[in-house]
């Protein structure tokens, strides 16, 4: 069968079923007694098995059928669920993503999992050597001759029941031809016939997979109805492209003789219509109920490339610049029809461009659902009970801030189990609950998304970080004594500063926090720590939703033109030179109570032009945090609506600016970063 | 630029700095711009001139007289720009005139030269003598390094 056609839906579905699994298997850990989640992890690992073997990733289905016979027997009581049979299962799951990764990044999935699987065997035949034959049928696309169908104890008592009142029960073997091209239209005209002639009970591979085309030619149809096997075998041959139909009575028993079954007896319609709405209603918790179900919702949503919606977003920047010239041109010729349409035109403009940056966002979830299993491996390395609580999971980021955030959360929540957590023993010495709790929480305000990591752990302690700063030279003596608690926990971010007395594998190396900031503050977002000693602390990463379209204030300083982003503008004003106060031999303005430096942005920024004497002084005031920047300007453009571009790879670390952005004229204007201004 | 056979024919671009004509090897090059409005990036190093927007890509320019030591000149109408990559990196020279694209046998490359000025030198990968034409291949790597 030729697979490379949906190996790329193999992969997407194999990290989704991965993914259940880990956070199932995490549920499971905490509720050890909940068969429920036992079943979902067995859905998905099943899932995960069919699909492999069909595209021919045979390690993988293997490891897959191993795992799924550990959870067969946890799932029959035959294996209790502990914390060294789920390092087992986890194991073999890390092994499963690597092989998918391999997969992903054009390699064949293979791998050495012999040592996996003998740890696997190992707890499963520690249980029972029987439950191994019967789990050895499961397999349906392995399983060559007859396709046995396996059937839970509900599907049974449906089967029982409805041939109590004289239905009949088929399995229907159903073959396609090897050439078959719409497999997942053949099945699902087979599907109609097949729900004409009466109830389908179950099949194999299930309905879902059998859409997706994740099977060979051959899949089991389980059927309860009144007609003659003959009957629908023929109903069932004139769908066109089906090489073969089998249709063999249902024996799941010695006691149903399968005469019994040919049987039609003639109990009334009142009673069928009892049966199976008595089956609709069980079907919402059974297997095959649930996918049917989702037949009907499962085409709300599209699965598009990422490379086609950056294409989109390309597009739109450009027509971005040219809705920003034609502004121009507008203003310029103060033509009323003109400025009308170019009006409507920039709202409707607006409205596509809410469209598509949302299009582009992806929940957090896709960064958060790998910490659960990172959290509770760190918390083992280091004997500590951790409580790992995610809020939020489903606030929306940009895809782009999504790609960057991933590694500053990893360290912030290393260092938070790490170092904030105390051990067991303090703990207890100290009268909290010997499991810490380390929230990780997600939420949308304004026009920014916030990330917090809160631990309730031993908190940061001042002094400390006070005395280190000095001794490292980070911050003067006297300069120390004017900090707020907030500025003297920024310190521990700065470069060259780690508290931790001791250095472990798992953090503390002087290196980190510094690169944590770095890297929040290159995306234009921010960073702040609060902390109680002895109770814990929060670091709290504020990020803009967004990174490709900002607004800006274009300013112009000499003959060029700057932009400064809006995010970071208080207000524009206009000053009296004799309003200018020195202090420390530097130019500070009074803006509301406040003292607030000037920066002349000519002499920053070297601009090469002529001295002009003026009275008044145009500032637009920054800030960054609590601090707060005047910056002179020659004169204030407007507000516009740009899109960020790089500077390229060759100019990197330029001072001062952040990016660059192209005008409606087509020039490039820079973008200040108001951050490194502000110190 | 390794001489594995005979006849290896390596082709350049070749363009006006001052008074000599340097090369660049034509898989490098991605363009050749008229000379177009360039946004100064301030506290830069002297030699890069700004960026333009080339095409919607931000690109910044290295005046080429400057990285050389060369004295400085006027911009006019034969002044270029050539666009090159490298490992990702898009930079714009701005050079004298661009002059033509010309195939060399790699035998007629000579490697160290002795007589050009002592600043270029180290940019300079090897000289090529080409129909009474003296080229100075440039080595795109060096020009970028910091």
């Amino acid at each position: 069968m030729e697979t490379t056609q949906y190996l790329e839906i193999f992969i997407e579905e194999s990290k989704e079923h991965l993914q259940a699994i880990n956070e199932n298997l995490l549920e499971l850990e905490k509720n050890p007694e909940d068969m429920e989640i036992v079943n979902e992890v067995f859905r998905s690992a099943h899932t995960l098995k069919g699909m492999s073997a069909t595209m021919g990733f045979e390690d993988l289905a293997n490891l897959t059928h191993k795992m799924e016979n550990v959870l067969d027997a946890i799932r029959n009581h035959k294996i209790k669920v502990t914390t060294d049979v789920l390092d087992v299962v986890f194991a073999s799951v890390d092994d499963l993503e690597a092989m998918i990764q391999d997969i992903a990044s054009g390699g064949d999935g293979k791998r050495n999992v012999e040592e996996i699987v003998a740890r696997l065997k190992a707890i499963e035949s520690g249980s029972n050597v029987e439950k191994k034959e019967k789990s050895e049928v499961r397999e349906p696309s392995h399983s060559s001759e007859g396709n046995s169908v396996q059937y839970d104890e509900f599907e049974t008592t449906v089967i029982q029941q409805s041939k109590e009142q004289g239905f009949s029960c088929y399995e229907v073997i159903v073959t396609l031809k090897e050439d078959c091209l719409l497999k997942a239209a053949r099945v699902y005209m087979i599907f109609e016939v097949l729900e004409k002639c009466g109830e389908i009970i179950k099949s194999v591979p299930a309905v879902e997979e059998l859409e997706e085309e994740h099977f060979d030619h051959r899949f089991t149809v389980t059927i309860v109805t009144k007609d003659e096997a003959s009957e629908i075998e023929k109903k069932v041959m004139k769908v066109s492209e089906v090489e073969k139909v089998v249709v063999q009575p249902f024996a799941d028993s010695p006691k149903q003789a399968s005469d019994h079954s040919k049987e039609t007896d003639h109990s009334d319609k009142e009673e069928k219509k009892k049966a199976s709405a008595e089956k609709n209603a069980k079907d919402h918790q059974a297997d095959g109920g649930k996918q049917r179900k989702s037949k009907n919702v499962s085409n709300k949503t599209i699965r598009v490339n990422i490379e086609r919606l950056d294409s989109l977003m390309n597009l739109f920047e450009e027509l971005v610049i040219d809705r920003g010239r034609l502004e121009q041109i507008s203003r310029e010729l103060n033509h009323p029809e003109l400025t009308e349409t170019v009006e409507r035109m920039s709202r409707i403009s607006g409205d596509l461009q809410n469209i598509i940056l949302n299009m582009r966002m992806i929940p957090v979830e896709t960064v958060f659902n790998r910490f659960p299993r990172m959290v509770r491996q760190l918390a083992r390395e280091l004997d500590k009970q951790i409580n790992l609580e995610i809020i939020g999971a489903e606030t929306e980021l940009d895809r782009t801030v999504i790609d960057e955030i991933g590694d500053p959360l990893v360290h912030l929540l290393r260092n938070a189990v790490d170092h904030g957590i105390e051990t067991k023993e303090e703990r207890k010495a100290k009268g909290k609950p010997i499991e810490g709790t380390v929230k990780l929480k997600a939420y949308t305000s304004g026009n920014h998304v916030f990330i917090e990591v809160e631990d309730d752990g031993a908190g940061i302690n001042r002094e400390k970080v006070l005395k280190k700063a000095i001794d490292k030279g980070i911050v003067s003596q006297e300069e120390a004594e004017k900090l707020t608690d907030s500025e003297v926990f920024g310190l521990i971010m700065e470069s060259g500063f780690s508290t931790a007395d001791r250095i472990t594998d798992i953090s503390g190396r002087g290196v980190g926090l510094d690169v944590v900031k770095a890297t929040i503050e290159s995306i234009g977002g921010s960073i702040n720590i609060n902390s109680v000693e002895g109770k814990g602390s929060v670091f709290s990463i504020q990020l803009p939703l967004t990174l490709s379209i900002i607004s800006v204030m274009l300013i112009e300083v000499g003959n060029e033109k700057y932009a400064i982003p809006l995010s970071s503008i208080i207000e524009t004003a206009i000053i009296k030179k004799e309003d200018i106060l020195s202090a420390h031999s530097k130019k500070v303005i009074d803006f509301r109570g406040k003292v607030v430096p000037l920066l002349f942005l000519e002499k920053l920024f070297e601009v090469p032009k002529e001295e002009a004497e003026d009275d008044y002084l145009s500032v637009v005031i920054v800030r960054k945090g609590d601090k707060m920047a005047a910056l002179v300007v020659d004169s204030f453009i407007g507000q516009q609506e740009v899109v960020l571009k790089s500077l390229g790879n060759y100019l990197t670390n330029v001072f001062a600016i952040s990016g660059a952005t192209i005008l409606g004229d087509g020039q490039v204007a820079l973008i200040i970063d108001c951050n490194a201004l502000i110190k | 630029m390794s001489k594995i056979s005979a006849p290896s024919v390596l082709k350049v671009i070749a363009f006006q700095l001052g008074d000599n004509e340097y090369a660049l090897p034509i898989h490098q090059v991605q363009s050749i711009e008229r000379l177009m409005p360039i946004t100064r990036v301030p506290k830069t190093v002297p030699f890069i001139k700004g960026v333009i927007n080339l095409r919607g890509v931000v690109t910044p320019i290295i005046d080429l007289r400057t990285r050389f030591g060369l004295p400085e000149k006027e911009f006019d109408d034969g002044t270029r720009i050539i666009v090159a990559t490298l490992n990702e990196m898009e930079v714009g020279f701005i050079v004298d005139g661009a002059n033509d694209v010309l195939d060399i046998s790699e035998e007629f490359i000579e490697p160290q030269p002795e007589m050009v000025g002592e600043i270029e030198a180290e940019y300079i990968t090897g000289v090529a003598k080409w129909e009474k034409r003296l080229l100075i291949l440039l080595s795109l790597e060096k020009i970028l390094e910091k």
